[in-house]
């Protein structure tokens, strides 16, 4: 029994990760209406420009609180130069373009950090917690920490302030927004920003397990794909609980299914991917999408 | 503006076809065996590109799993032309039920690596099209990096990570030729084959019902096309394409491993499909020599330094992918075609 908390909790800390990036990715597909394929190699990205800052002596967490500065204006720079020339055109030449994103930044990566693995260092003390006999490791529930507090203050600031407000009226109706006076074009740049900003907080709390190398968030961005449309693509708090539940169910998985093991867990995120779009292809709390001819 | 009447715009084009047809036959006699490997490897990919693009370029919908597809055809290809006795023979055990035969020539395994790659395909493609939009690319996007993974956990049929290795290709039939040129034509054969059955494919019913999916989803289904059965036979024709052309590749290499259809081999094949034109057979011509001969050249004048030139060919390819949807969206086909219409224009008829 004791075990079994120990998964539960580890799957939520790894959970906490795909759901950071999944929520970044439902962030893009409501302003934007595409999958940002690039979503993982901008987080990695951010993740070796803090490699470098610490690199370079700073600490870890001003490096940190100036990584995620710099991933912001990185997302809301991409939006600007090769988002906006394409915004109207058709989906299909949209998501090209991310992908040749992901071509260009994944061979950045390498050109300027090299194509070995790098050791990142970890916020958290490499020790355990016993809660009643269970072992809880700090490194886990830090992650799950930083993760939560950041989707809670991403709430925040769509729930209270204004531009959140504005921001959520783009997503619903570009249209008569342009109409209220809201900058529509920056308020799609100041999505991506965002987004940048909770993949740069997927990738440096995954760092320190994973290790750097520049297809790190490859692995991961498949799970926030599965945990988005898990929860349904159209909504970012069925991103955050699609994504908890299925760091616990894989870890679950390969932990007790033999047949699964370490090995088939990334097929396995690809089978819930498949079975949520035969039987709920809205996910857990999507919007059915109703079409008027 | 200066036009031609439409017969001599037909001949025209046949003639270009007929000359390229007759450059490619004779092509071998000039050159070395490895520059005759390249060339295969062109027609393996023109193969791959040419599914592709059905998908693509004609049904509109985008797959980054196509790498995968072209996984599953090699290793039908591998594990047939060893039998169940090569595979014991080097240290697996296939299950008893799994009907393997007792090993085949490696050509006669293309045509059921097409079958099954295809089929494979139809049931993929059924779940995976039912959301509109890019539930394909994604879907397809998990396959390619799952692939490699289930290659390995099912070691006893696909030889894990260590891979199969097929026997060194022969001439058959007591040819006079040697095994690359075998190879080269082999490949070719098939390209031609597949070539004339994408054009036909998109030039019938089904075609036009493609197209009419990708310009208008809505109008489509208000004309009674269905778009579910269509795009789903799209991506099964494609993956049996792209069956094919791993069926190939595993001959020509010799060897398959879970490594040699990574996820960057899906994307650059669609890249290179966008490069050589979306909606253009011939066109895709472009893209299989790019796809082949970029990453030659592009590490051979270190420009930028030794760690620039071994990224080169994605950077590149990255950024010609994202000029190419802001300029022009046709491709290379494209650009061909606003260069040489207002010149070869045919003189509208009465019939037009």
């Amino acid at each position: 029994m004791a075990e079994f908390a120990q998964q539960i909790v580890s799957g939520l800390a790894s959970g906490a990760i795909y759901a950071s990036l999944a929520l970044a990715l439902v962030l893009i597909y409501r302003s934007t209406d595409v999958i940002n394929f690039a979503q993982g190699e901008m987080a990695t990205f951010t993740t070796y420009t803090a490699w470098s800052l610490m690199h370079h002596g700073m600490s870890y967490w001003p490096a940190f609180a100036l990584t995620l500065a710099i991933a912001f204006a990185g997302g809301v720079a991409v939006e600007r130069v090769v988002i906006r020339p394409v915004e109207r055109r058709p989906e299909l030449v949209i998501v090209i373009v991310t992908i040749g994103l992901l071509l260009t930044i994944n061979a950045t990566i390498g050109w300027i950090w090299g194509a070995d693995v790098k050791a990142f260092d970890s916020p958290f003390p490499n020790n355990t917690w016993d809660v009643h006999s269970v072992t809880i490791s700090v490194q886990d529930v830090g992650t799950l920490g930083v993760c939560l507090l950041t989707v809670f203050l991403l709430w925040g600031f769509f729930r209270f302030t204004t531009v959140g407000l504005a921001m959520r009226a783009v997503a619903i109706n570009p249209n008569a927004s342009r109409l209220l006076a809201v900058r529509v074009g920056w308020m799609l740049a100041l999505g991506w920003g965002l987004a940048a900003v909770l993949g740069a907080v997927a990738g440096m709390m995954a760092a320190p397990t994973v290790f750097l190398d520049p297809s790190m968030m490859l692995v991961i961005l498949i799970y926030a794909f599965a945990a988005a449309v898990l929860g349904g693509i159209d909504s970012p708090a069925g991103a955050v609980v699609g994504g908890l539940s299925l760091g616990v169910v894989i870890n679950l998985l390969s932990r007790y299914v033999n047949f699964v093991g370490t090995e088939l867990r990334l097929p396995t995120a690809l089978a819930v991917l498949l079975v949520v779009l035969i039987i709920r292809p809205q996910g857990l709390f999507g919007h059915k999408v109703v079409r008027r001819v | 503006m200066i036009g031609l009447p439409r017969p001599l715009y037909t001949a025209l084009k046949l003639a270009a076809l007929a000359g390229v047809v007759a450059i490619l036959a004779v092509l071998p006699r000039f050159m070395g065996e490895f520059r005759v490997g390249q060339f295969t490897f062109v027609g393996i990919y023109f193969i791959a590109l040419l599914g592709l693009n059905i998908l693509t370029g004609y049904s509109g919908q985008i797959s980054l799993g196509h790498g995968a597809f072209m996984g599953i055809g090699a290793y039908v290809t591998a594990v047939l032309t060893l039998g169940r006795k090569g595979l014991v023979l080097f240290g697996h055990h296939p299950p008893h039920w799994l009907p393997l035969g007792d090993g085949m020539r490696p050509a006669l395994t293309i045509p059921i690596a097409l079958v099954v790659t295809g089929i494979v395909g139809l049931l993929f493609g059924m779940p995976a099209l039912r959301l509109a939009g890019v539930s394909l690319a994604l879907a397809t996007f998990a396959v390619a990096v799952s692939l490699p993974t289930v290659a390995k956990r099912f070691e006893d049929v696909t030889g894990g990570g260590g891979g199969l290795s097929l026997p060194l290709p022969e001439t058959p039939f007591g040819l006079h030729v040697s095994a690359p040129h075998w190879l080269y034509y082999e490949a070719w054969g098939c390209a031609a084959i597949l070539f004339v059955v994408a054009w036909v494919l998109v030039r019938a019913r089904v075609g036009r019902a493609w197209r009419a999916i990708r310009d208008g989803e809505l109008a489509a289904t208000a004309s009674g096309v269905s778009p579910a059965l269509y795009k789903t036979l799209a991506f099964g024709v494609s993956s049996a394409f792209a069956g094919v052309a791993g069926s190939l590749l595993a001959i020509q290499v010799a060897f398959v491993n879970p490594d040699t259809f990574p996820l960057s081999l899906s994307i650059l094949l669609l890249a290179s499909v966008v490069v050589g034109g979306l909606g253009s057979l011939s066109g895709v011509i472009v893209g299989a020599l790019m796809l082949e001969f970029l990453p030659v050249y592009a590490q051979h004048p270190p420009l930028f330094g030794q760690s620039f030139s071994k990224q080169a060919p994605g950077v590149v390819f990255g950024v010609v992918l994202i000029l190419i949807m802001f300029a022009v969206p046709a491709g290379a086909a494209g650009l061909l075609r606003r260069i040489v219409r207002p010149l070869t224009k045919p003189v509208p008829t009465v019939s037009d």
